[in-house]
């Protein structure tokens, strides 16, 4: 078994068909969305934590590319600019991976991309905005 | 023996002043003694670096050709105070800019305030100044569209009515379906979270807990820079309950700032959004506490442990004056991640640096050691708890013949009300 996080990206005429159920039908995977989200274009985004077979999971992406679905592996999307970053710590209960965690000892606040989701709810609540997501 | 603020300063010029942080001045005085402490240490520094709501700036541009009386003025569409003199403008750290959808969209997002614009000026950006004004014989000038830079401002400081609160509340949430957005960050629902905001044991009211060594007049860091107390700040309340080392068990004394940006570090001027709530500015400032005698040592040797603050509900006793705080707990125990309030362990948010705190303690101590800072006895102490009136609640008196405007309480789910805009 093995995991993988993608990106998706459905174009206009693809939102409201039913892809990842079909997805699924097709291929023996566990699944979890991570994000959903529309963008003001209407271009679908969705960030899906998949677990399978290397095998169905390979197999999976490529039925999804050829239906026209944009696919990318989740990468280090989230960035923590340091140099804004102040290390307060309200960030940390928002984060619900524990990707920003703060050192009881040094009081510094660390950000692991491994550990991240790209969920996003980390950016609008950090006060200096030193969190950013791009897809 | 007790010192005298000259012999630390001679101390001082001669590079012989004993200086430790507040934090490292814990140890020395529980291992130590309080008497012992007095003796070896001169100078024990402090800092704090967060959400200073109450900041702004005084600037001034230098006249046009033709002169102009300002009668509106935006910096980066943040709109300033233009109520002075012909080209004065104050920027509040709180104001927030033209055309923001403040939180018609809930939570708004807040992402650019006077704060920012003074971060901005401080990091030798250009900042675009428009301004309008009626015209006046003497003042002809009706428009300005113009790029300023803080190099060509005449003058340009820092003048805040209330910084570095002595102690404050810890934020939570009880009644609150959902999670609310407040000046404490995102305080989540059933009790999710706990919210504080203050250094405890480097903060520098926590360590001269009665005002003995700062007042008016005092030199502090601010900002990156030396700067000055120049009044107790705002809802300055010392008159509050204390524990059995005199500090308050809640928000107390508070400290009106001032210092020329011209000399500040962006790095600790930064504005700053609190989703949901608005824009500010995250500060950094310092006190140099002079060791007199050995009660500034014991004061100066206090721990997070021997802080508290009370728990307070922003769900529904904060905004509506109501309840009583649900108990207290110690700084030592909000830093370790998480507390425990009616029989649930709620994870701690902190919204203050201590990390950047540190770093401001030890530059002040850098700055002490190379000769570089000198302190200064205050020239009137801040209201002592005999003498501070206390703090009022406003008196609210109905208008006769107008209805009374209506209540707002917490905003539910649906609710579409639109809150009122600064355009
Ligand atoms: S986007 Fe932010 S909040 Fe979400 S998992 Fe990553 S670090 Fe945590
Ligand atoms: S909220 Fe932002 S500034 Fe504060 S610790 Fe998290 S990432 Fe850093």
């Amino acid at each position: 078994m093995s995991e993988r996080r993608i990106v998706l990206r459905f174009p206009t005429e693809l939102i409201d068909q039913p892809v990842i159920s079909t997805m699924l039908e097709r291929h023996e995977l566990r699944f979890n969305i991570l994000r959903a989200h529309i963008t003001p274009d209407e271009e679908g985004l969705m960030v899906l934590g998949l677990e399978g077979t290397e095998q169905d999971l390979d197999g999976a992406m490529q039925w999804m590319r050829d239906q026209g679905v944009g696919v990318q592996p989740l990468e280090r999307d989230v960035v923590r600019d340091e140099e804004k970053c102040t290390h307060c710590g309200a960030c940390i209960n928002i984060c619900p991976t524990g990707a920003l965690s703060m050192d009881v000892e040094t009081r510094e606040v660390s950000f692991d991309p491994d550990k991240c989701v790209a969920c996003g709810l980390c950016v609008p609540v950090c006060p200096p905005r030193a969190m950013s997501v791009s897809f | 023996m007790a010192k005298t603020y000259d012999e630390i300063n001679e101390k001082i010029k001669a590079g012989e002043v004993v200086v430790v942080t507040a934090e490292e001045m814990v140890g020395v005085v529980a291992e130590q003694g309080a008497a012992a402490a007095a003796e070896k240490i001169d100078v024990v520094t402090t800092g704090t670096f967060s959400p200073m709501c109450s900041s702004g700036a005084f600037l001034n541009f230098g006249h046009s050709t033709p002169r102009m009386k300002l009668t509106n003025a935006w910096l980066n569409e943040v709109p300033a105070y233009a109520g002075l003199a012909a080209v004065d403008v104050y920027i509040g750290a709180a104001e927030v800019a033209k055309g923001d959808p403040l939180n018609r969209d809930f939570p708004g997002e807040f992402n650019y305030g006077g704060g920012h614009v003074i971060h901005d000026l401080i990091a030798g950006k250009d900042v675009r100044l428009r301004a309008k004004a009626y015209g006046t014989d003497c003042y002809p000038r009706r428009e300005l569209d113009t790029w300023i830079n803080i190099e060509d401002l005449n003058e340009c400081y820092l003048c805040n009515p209330r910084n570095a609160y002595q102690n404050y509340n810890v934020a939570v949430n009880v009644h609150a379906d959902r999670d609310i957005y407040t000046y404490m960050g995102v305080v989540k629902r059933d009790l999710g979270s706990a919210n504080y905001s203050s250094a405890g044991q480097l903060s520098p009211l926590l360590n001269d807990p009665y005002y003995r060594t700062i007042g008016i007049g005092t030199r502090m860091f601010l900002g990156g820079a030396q700067g000055y107390v120049y009044w107790q700040g705002t809802q300055h309340e010392p008159t509050g309950e204390r524990n059995d080392k005199g500090v308050p068990t809640g928000g107390a004394g508070t400290l009106a700032t001032v210092g020329d940006m011209k000399q500040m570090d962006p790095r600790y001027v930064v504005g700053v959004s609190m989703l949901g709530y608005g824009a500010s500015l995250a500060l950094g400032l310092g006190t140099a506490i002079p060791i007199l005698d050995e009660e500034m040592a014991a004061f100066c040797g206090v721990s997070d442990a021997d802080i508290v603050a009370p728990i307070v509900d922003y769900s529904r006793d904060y905004p509506n004056n109501e309840g009583a705080p649900l108990g207290h707990v110690s700084y030592a125990d909000l830093k370790s991640g998480a507390i425990e309030i009616k029989g649930k362990r709620v994870p701690t948010t902190p919204l203050s640096s201590y990390v950047r705190a540190k770093e401001i303690a030890e530059k002040l101590k850098g700055w002490i050691k190379a000769g570089e800072f000198f302190l200064t006895e205050p020239v009137q102490p801040l209201p002592s708890p005999e003498e501070s009136p206390g703090f009022k609640m406003l008196n609210y008196r109905p208008i006769e013949g107008e209805q009374a405007p209506p209540t707002d309480r917490l905003r539910s789910e649906g609710d579409t009300r639109l809150r009122e805009g600064s355009e």
